[in-house]
């Protein structure tokens, strides 16, 4: 394990953004269980606490260290902020926290030096919405984005495998359903662009 | 740099309640009764569909309020049945009459409280107003700081529950324990089997020589038709205070016992962390005790000698590892994410007591953090020892009433 | 001696007469049988029993004839409301104006 990620004995901390119902929290899960898998001996995973409802603005939390995880609160100063709806980059808080060394991570069309966020963060964008319209990774109808978002988190952050990753989600889903995921994860990792800024 | 794709088989991802449920399904529970309430419902969610897939040979009987919940576990715990509920803030304060005519008929039933702040106004968050309302109710509390405490308590619950004849309650966080995912070592069935016997009642019903419980019970007592002289109320009464006084030894026994066979000991009613030569104590309760081990961290960094004191179980209050715990220290900072209206935090009026006579000159000092859910962070509570040692130490400390970390 | 001695640890007794008390002293006035009129004593058999069934402290017994425990009768009157053919009277205890 790189000890770049855990230099001052804090977990590494991944915020999530996205809407009611698309899966923010399912994602938080899965990234925790993905590190848990992965011997890492501390990992939480946590949705926003409060009213969730279809459509609103909604957060979740994934802790990962080495070491069992102490803190209960909520993320201050996420290492990595992932948002699955470009939409809500409208909110200032969204980034909020967000400082030098960490990684704003969206589902968008745009490249990262198009995104118009500002800040000395490094930005990495995927078009999840497109890559999980053309497979087919649908609910209900609706596209969700959130287990193809993990690929792009795997491609710039190398503290959870995604071997790892993809083991959770054949776990947790069906043949089928699993097969579209991985695919949609895949071809996320793959496509995801990055512009890091030190 | 490669990720570790080592396998936990024992170990899993679960979220507190979760943790609760199958805690009491590795218990075999054999009636559950609950009414659901947020963050508490998964408990209930998760039970039925283990008794209805038929992984557990229980009852579970759908009732229509936590009061009728409680009803149901009293009978059924009556007749020889070990028992099993859950529920969270409004839940429990609807339940407090039964909650006293358990713990008065000495029923061994466990209950797992989600810690959730009661009204008004509404508010579905978390703090541990709740169950510190209920602690003259005559049960056993024991509280979380993780999951896997939860998990573990559980199971303990029915062996002390069951040897002391007395109601236990396990309180844990709601949100940030009962929402939240986190690795949790599962026990096997059949090591659970081993360290929890059958349950036997001391209340068993039979036709062949029946029994009336809990018939009216006036202020003397009286000889019965036997002429044997049987208590009056207040003797009933004192038996259940010398039971929770009594309790505090089987708890440390099974907690030991608990930590022989599982790895993870119980042995004290406290949980201690860098207490050694410790000279402040911060006194907690709940999740908080252990975002407060990372407070104590930072304050060591800058050479304050802080520990932790986590109080694991709160009735019987621990009184003597209390003051054990607190020797060597100057200052006692503790914080409640409950309070005595019109008094103090609930955990800093016991400090407080179990120090009276001793001839300390301690400070012990007071916070209110965290009520309804308010976020509360390691560096707030590091801050909030140094504003309080800065004050002691100029002599300006005053600790009349308790502090509130809010922003009125 | 106290009341530990009992071995319970909640509130417990077992059924048994007398095991409220003497009920009988709290009786002002006590059910009379009129045997003339009570069925079981003129059809000399088993029948009726409706004092002993509504009976709520089970002083009365299922014999030919009917037998009531005044030592523990409250003189509550439910025998004598219940009884169809009219065959209990409740007497005052109290016999002074008599």
């Amino acid at each position: 394990m790189s000890a770049d990620y855990f230099s001052d004995s804090r977990p590494y901390e991944v915020r999530w953004h996205g809407r009611g119902g698309q899966g923010a929290v399912t994602a938080a899960r899965t990234l925790a269980q993905a590190a848990h898998l992965g011997g890492l001996g501390g990992a939480t995973a946590s949705p926003s606490f409060g009213a969730e409802r279809r459509g609103a603005p909604v957060s979740a939390s994934t802790r990962i260290s080495p070491e069992p995880i102490m803190v209960v609160s909520q993320i201050e100063s996420p290492d990595m902020v992932v948002v699955l709806d470009q939409t809500l980059l409208k909110d200032d808080e969204v980034i909020g926290g967000l400082g030098s060394g960490g990684w704003l991570v969206v589902n968008t069309a745009r490249p990262p030096d198009r995104l118009g966020v500002i800040g000395d963060f490094s930005v990495a964008t995927a078009d999840a919405t497109a890559i999980c319209r053309e497979l087919g990774v649908m609910v209900g109808g609706l596209i969700v984005v959130n287990t193809a978002m993990l690929g792009a988190v795997a491609r710039v952050s190398e503290l959870v495998a995604l071997a790892n990753i993809e083991e959770v989600i054949r776990r947790r889903f069906s043949n089928r359903s699993a097969e579209l995921n991985l695919a949609a994860i895949e071809k996320t990792y793959r496509t995801t662009l990055i512009e890091r800024r030190p | 740099m490669k990720a570790n794709s080592k396998k936990q088989d024992a170990s899993q991802m679960l979220d507190g309640n979760r943790a609760a449920a199958l805690g009491a399904k590795l218990c075999r529970v054999q009636v559950v009764a609950a009414y659901p309430i947020t963050p508490q419902t998964p408990v209930t969610e998760a039970l039925s569909e283990i008794v209805e897939r038929g992984e557990l040979q229980a009852q579970y009987v759908t009732v229509e309020s936590e009061h009728s919940a409680m009803a149901v576990c009293s009978s059924a715990s009556l007749v020889g049945a070990r028992t099993f509920t859950a529920t969270s803030s409004h839940g429990l304060a609807y339940m407090h009459e039964m909650l006293h005519w358990v713990a008065g008929t000495r029923l061994p039933v466990v209950l797992a409280c989600v810690n959730r702040a009661i009204g008004a106004p509404w508010n579905v968050l978390n703090d541990l107003q709740d169950s510190m309302s209920q602690r003259d109710t005559g049960w056993i509390q024991m509280y979380a700081r993780n999951n896997q405490e939860i998990l573990d308590q559980i199971i303990q619950a029915y062996r002390i529950a069951e040897k002391a004849y007395l109601p236990v309650m396990v309180c844990y966080d709601g949100y940030t324990l009962s929402h939240t995912d986190m690795p949790v070592d599962v026990p096997s069935q059949d090591a659970v089997d081993g360290f929890l016997p059958p349950y036997k009642a001391h209340t068993i019903l039979d036709p062949t020589n029946p029994k009336n419980y809990n018939l009216v019970t006036l202020a003397n007592p009286r000889l019965n038709a036997e002429g044997v002289l049987c208590h009056g109320y207040m003797e009933i009464r004192y038996l259940l205070q010398e039971a929770l006084e009594k309790s505090k030894e089987a708890i440390a026994s099974v907690g030991r016992e608990f930590g022989d066979l599982f790895g993870r000991s119980y042995a004290s009613l406290l949980w201690e962390d860098m207490m050694e030569g410790a000279e402040i104590a911060i006194v907690a309760t709940g999740g908080l005790a252990m975002e407060a081990i990372v407070a104590a961290e930072m304050l060591r960094r800058d050479g304050i000698r802080a520990g932790v004191i986590g109080l694991r179980v709160f009735r019987p209050f621990p009184r003597a590892d209390v003051l054990r715990a607190l020797q060597g220290c100057r200052l006692a900072v503790v914080f409640d994410r409950s309070i005595s209206y019109g008094n103090e935090g609930t955990a800093c009026s016991e400090t407080k007591a179990a120090l009276y006579g001793t001839g300390t000159n301690m400070r012990v000092h007071g916070f209110i953090v965290g009520l309804g859910g308010r976020d509360v962070k390691a560096r707030e509570l590091a801050g909030a020892v140094k504003r309080t040692l800065s004050l002691t130490d100029r002599g300006a400390l005053n600790s009349e009433s308790p502090e509130w970390v809010c922003e009125i | 001696m106290g009341t530990r001695e009992c071995g319970h640890i909640c509130g417990e007794s077992s059924p048994g007469i007398g095991e409220a008390g003497k009920t009988g002293e709290w009786r002002d006035s006590r059910p009379v049988i009129d045997e003339a009129k009570c069925t079981p004593v003129r059809r000399n058999k088993p029948a009726c029993f409706l004092c002993w069934l509504y009976c709520p402290d089970a002083v009365v017994s299922k014999t030919v004839p009917v037998r009531i425990d005044m030592e523990y009768c409250k003189g509550c009157g439910i025998c004598a409301e219940v009884c169809p053919v009219h065959a209990i009277a409740m007497v005052e205890e109290d016999n002074s104006r008599s």
